[in-house]
């Protein structure tokens, strides 16, 4: 995971529930890529496809409320999205992220302020910068980094216990 | 300035003396459940981080409780995969048909209060009704935590429910927390610690208490707590230390929000299909035919319950054409309410008495019903499709007004 980057938001609302994330008719399909063309799709039908990698999504109070699908974060991690901002989250939908290496960024002021198709810059646990003004933001305990750059709670525990990611290069060893 | 009783269990526990709403910290676990639905999950996922044992066997509990006894075939596999779990990582507390988890896990003196408690099912919030942090996870998280026995944690806030004076005496604990849920709505305490205070719930048994930290969950609560007292020392067998005394929210502390109710101003109410959070009284529901009454389940299938649900049908019959299916939900409830002499009353009436168990709050066991069938049930959730087809009514209820209901063959108001 990038220290720092930048990227294009996209602007939704409070109470984006994990049925907007991911519809529960989708939810039997074969794996989290035939489901990325859902996303959203209750709410706006063309954002999943619109979203390109590295994008940011901006929400207002209690993303993530609903179900405890683990699939609302996956998909979303699978569509590249870098980051979401959001005033709030759900609960489960909170672990739930953190533990499939999506980064959640906490800020009461930015979602009411920026526009669809503006830039904001990210500096991982410390602020979130817009037009030049800086929005502070809660650090992230190392713990929950740790998470989040192994790539997850599984790789995580993997790394923990000496296990090779896979696609890593034969011979290095993890430590 | 104070601390509420979620601030204080974790400064203690972590030895943050600053901890407060907000922080997220890592916390040790002093027992963890996981029950038969997800052991095959947490198996996959264990061995998957590459652990090759348990931090603590000793501090696991596994319990079978919603697949027992198995009704479909696919159901022994998870016996099957929890049997060599346990054997492989050296359990010792394993449950094959004791009765429904969260009953266990304070009934065989699992969890004490102050203790930090996690389980692989949402209504784990019940092990609040002793003062325990407790709460549900998911099963990657679960095999994270054997392998570590840490999880992070983020201190809740916290609402704070302050309920004095004297409920009228044909409302139950179970009518306080569905008026609860229902003014706090489905989401209204999300990622919160709901305080439970003042002399109503101090004169409550922990059974009551435990009927509502156990819906906690259902207002989006991380947690439903109760502040430790002689009868929580005396439900656990212990005397509480000074940590387990001091599990109070001081009165300056910091609340999100304070309810405050008047005990005289709670009426018997139902929540009716399909949200928990819709409650309405029961006088406006009086005159509804039902086909079947469930009493039993984590939330109300207690001894205390069984006890009022004979209270009412002693001497009386069950109503034509109602099945009255009453789940104890422990082994040990069974056996005392045998003694009691509450299962012969309840039997007399027509109840079927079935084996203790999750039965049929999770849609599982018996009792299953169809499209526009009614059932009063004591259990805690009424999604569409719980027992059965996803046009089945179900009300929710108290033990009282379930069986009264059972007698008159529709909703009434229990006397």
């Amino acid at each position: 995971m990038e220290r720092t980057f930048s990227g294009r938001v996209w602007v939704l609302g409070d109470d984006i529930d994990t049925d907007i994330i991911m519809p529960t008719e989708y939810l039997a399909l074969k794996s989290i890529e035939n489901m990325k063309p859902y996303a959203f799709s209750p709410l706006r039908t063309d954002l999943a496809g619109q979203i390109q990698p590295g994008d940011i999504l901006v929400a207002g109070k209690n993303f993530g409320c609903g179900s405890s699908r683990e699939q609302a974060p996956e998909v979303i991690k699978a569509l590249g999205v870098s980051a979401i901002i959001a005033k709030s989250y759900a609960r489960i939908f909170f672990r739930n992220s953190i533990n499939n290496g999506l980064l959640l960024i906490e800020n009461a002021d930015l979602p009411d302020l920026v526009q669809e198709g503006d830039t904001v810059e990210v500096e991982v646990g410390k602020e979130v910068v817009y037009q030049g003004k800086s929005y502070p933001t809660a650090p992230l305990p190392q713990n929950l980094l740790d998470i989040l750059e192994a790539g997850g709670l599984v790789k995580a525990m993997q790394k923990l216990n000496g296990i090779k990611q896979k696609g890593e290069a034969d011979g290095r060893d993890t430590d | 300035m104070g601390a509420t009783l979620i601030e204080k269990l974790i400064r203690h526990r972590t030895g943050n003396e600053s901890a407060k709403a907000g922080d997220i910290v890592t916390v040790r676990a002093d027992r963890v459940m996981v029950h038969d639905i997800f052991i095959p999950f947490v198996k996959d996922k264990f061995e998957e981080m590459g652990f090759q044992k348990i931090w603590d066997p000793e501090k696991m509990v596994l319990i079978y409780d919603h697949l027992v006894p198995a009704s479909q075939v696919d159901d022994t596999r998870h016996f099957r995969i929890g049997d060599e779990f346990a054997e492989r990582y050296g359990l010792t507390h394993v449950h094959r048909s004791d009765g429904v988890c969260h009953q266990l896990m304070t009934e065989k003196g699992y969890v004490k209060p102050g203790d930090i408690v996690f389980g692989t099912d949402s209504h784990t919030t019940t092990y609040g009704c002793v003062g325990a942090f407790s709460t549900g996870i998911g099963y990657t998280e679960m095999a994270s935590v054997l392998g570590t026995g840490k999880l992070w944690l983020r201190v809740p806030e916290t609402i704070r429910v302050n309920i004095n004076g004297t409920l009228p005496k044909n409302v139950q604990s179970k009518d306080v927390i569905l008026r609860i849920l229902g003014d706090l709505k489905s989401d209204g305490a999300t990622y919160k610690s709901l305080e439970f205070a003042g002399d109503t719930v101090e004169r409550m048994s922990v059974a009551s208490r435990m009927t509502m930290s156990n819906m906690a969950v259902e207002c989006g609560a991380k947690c439903g707590l109760f502040a430790p007292d002689e009868k929580t020392a005396a439900y656990c067998g212990i005397t509480l230390d000074d940590f387990q005394q001091s599990l109070y929210g001081d009165d300056d502390a910091v609340y999100e929000k304070v309810l405050d109710y008047r005990a005289e101003d709670f009426v018997p109410v139902m929540a009716c299909p399909s949200q928990v959070d819709k409650i309405r009284p029961i006088s406006d529901l009086v005159g509804t035919k039902i086909d079947q009454v469930f009493i039993g389940s984590c939330t109300n299938g207690r001894l205390e319950d069984l006890a009022a649900a004979a209270s009412v049908l002693k001497g009386q019959k069950v109503a034509p054409f109602v099945k009255l299916i009453v789940t104890p939900a422990s082994k040990q409830i069974y056996q005392d309410a045998m003694k009691a002499g509450y299962v012969e009353t309840l039997m007399e009436a027509g109840a079927m008495i079935t084996h203790p168990g999750c039965g049929l709050c999770c849609g599982r066991a018996g009792g299953i019903l169809t499209d526009d069938e009614v059932v009063v049930a004591t259990n805690n959730r009424n999604f569409l499709g719980r027992m059965g087809t996803s046009k089945v009514q179900i009300y929710l209820a108290s033990p009282l007004a379930a069986a009264s209901c059972a007698v008159a063959g529709e909703i009434v108001e229990p006397c």
